[in-house]
């Protein structure tokens, strides 16, 4: 309940602030905007277009992610959030607010991408939104906890896509292989390998997120 | 009166190389109220933080029984209360929707009636649908005091407890420490004589600093 609590808090201050929204939103428009003028009237391949995909997703949640922990530093109220609740609650809290906000931006992408890249042809969907799915989590579980490291920092703006680089890195490569099975027709048991890839990775970055975020937190 | 108790055991704490005080050992008990003195930077703010656990010692503990037991370091919000200059609340919320959400994180249910009560008391009924940002410095101070006390804490942290507050606000503290500090556990972190004339027994951290100081 308390955890939900923090998510309606958040939910509730990002409609009035709307300071990750609006830098979501203007990341994605502008990132596609730029890939459609340098693509042209160039033919470009499906898988070309699959990685481009991913690297629209993840420059995007550099822009915005962070902000659930850096607004509350930003404007002094981490302390207020560390009188009124345990830290694990603050950080699944903030994991389910990020959580909401990556399915957000990942549909918009994925419609604006649908709508807009001929050449993005997906022959096994149900593949491809599985991959999504739990590419989604993934984002949004090491996105949490870099955000909260990167809130306590001096340069937080350069530090967060810098740090999570190397943390996202596995993710994004199993991801776009994943999406080249997807377009590729590829069943979801012929891919069950890179598939378990992504829980492990979601299940190992939720685990160390949560076994770390004490002492983030706190000090 | 239920029973409270606050315990510093050698409770150190530097800076990198820096000394803020070492091997503080002292108790507090509920139905008093305690001061924490010293100039500007001695570490007021510091030992009030490690004893609200936001910070830890470098050394030592901090032990806060209830009722004789021990409470553990993630049930410790549902006791106390905290009001400081560096505490913010939200400026995008109304008076209301903070205690409402504030309230609901902590896990507790929200009193309307005490709320409202409280923002009777501090004079901030008729503004409580107003967004803190449009609040003065000193509405803000006294929103601090609602907060800390809505959820009726056993131990309430009073670091600065009168800064931006007019003549008025000032005696409306005093009323509460004094009351508070009847059943409950209040401590004190400030310069001010007329904050710490109502303190039982004061703490100088000036005397923690050791030789080298």
């Amino acid at each position: 309940m308390n955890v939900l609590a923090i998510f309606k808090k958040d939910w509730e201050s990002e409609l009035r602030t709307r300071y990750a929204i609006n830098a979501l939103a203007m990341f994605i428009l502008v990132t596609i905007s730029v890939i459609l003028f340098s693509i042209g009237q160039e033919k470009v391949s499906e898988h070309l277009t699959g990685g481009l995909f991913w690297v629209v997703i993840f420059f995007s949640a550099m822009s915005g992610l962070s902000r659930a922990f850096v607004s509350e530093e930003e404007r002094g109220t981490t302390l207020t959030l560390q009188l009124i609740a345990a830290p694990s609650t603050v950080y699944f809290g903030k994991l389910l607010f990020n959580l909401v906000l990556v399915f957000i931006m990942n549909i918009a992408i994925v419609v604006l991408y649908f709508l807009l890249f001929e050449s993005f042809v997906i022959v096994n969907l149900s593949l491809f939104f599985l991959a999504l799915l739990l590419g989604s989590i993934g984002i949004a579980i090491s996105s949490t906890l870099i955000a909260a490291i990167i809130s306590k920092a001096n340069t937080k703006g350069t530090l967060y896509p810098v740090l999570s680089f190397p943390i996202l890195l596995p993710l994004i490569l199993t991801l776009m292989e994943l999406t080249k099975f997807a377009m590729d027709g590829d069943t979801i048991s012929d891919s069950y390998a890179e598939l378990m890839v992504l829980v492990s990775y979601d299940v190992i970055m939720a685990t160390a997120g949560f076994m770390l975020f004490d002492f983030i937190w706190k000090d | 009166m239920s029973d409270y108790k606050l315990t510093f055991d050698n409770v150190t704490k530097t800076f990198g190389r820096r000394l803020i005080f070492k091997d503080i050992n002292c108790s507090f008990t509920n139905g008093n109220v305690y001061g924490f003195s010293g100039r500007n930077g001695s570490g007021k703010s510091t030992l009030i933080k490690i004893a609200a656990s936001i910070l830890s010692p470098t050394k030592g503990k901090v032990v806060h029984l209830s009722e004789e037991k021990k409470i553990i370091p993630e049930k410790l919000h549902h006791y106390l209360g905290f009001v400081s200059p560096y505490l913010v609340l939200y400026d995008e919320f109304t008076a209301e929707e903070n205690l409402y959400h504030l309230t609901k994180i902590r896990g507790i249910k929200y009193n309307k009636e005490r709320s409202n009560f409280l923002l009777d008391e501090f004079e901030l009924y008729n503004r409580r649908n107003d967004y803190l940002k449009g609040y003065s410095s000193g509405m803000k101070q006294r929103m601090k005091f609602i907060f800390a006390l809505l959820h009726n804490p056993k131990i309430l942290f009073l670091d600065e407890p009168t800064s931006n507050l007019d003549n008025a606000g000032k005696e409306k503290v005093y009323e509460i420490i004094d009351e508070v500090g009847k059943s409950k556990l209040v401590i004190v972190a400030s310069n001010e004589e007329s904050d710490l004339a109502l303190c039982s027994e004061i703490l100088d951290i000036e005397s923690f600093k050791g030789n080298g100081e």
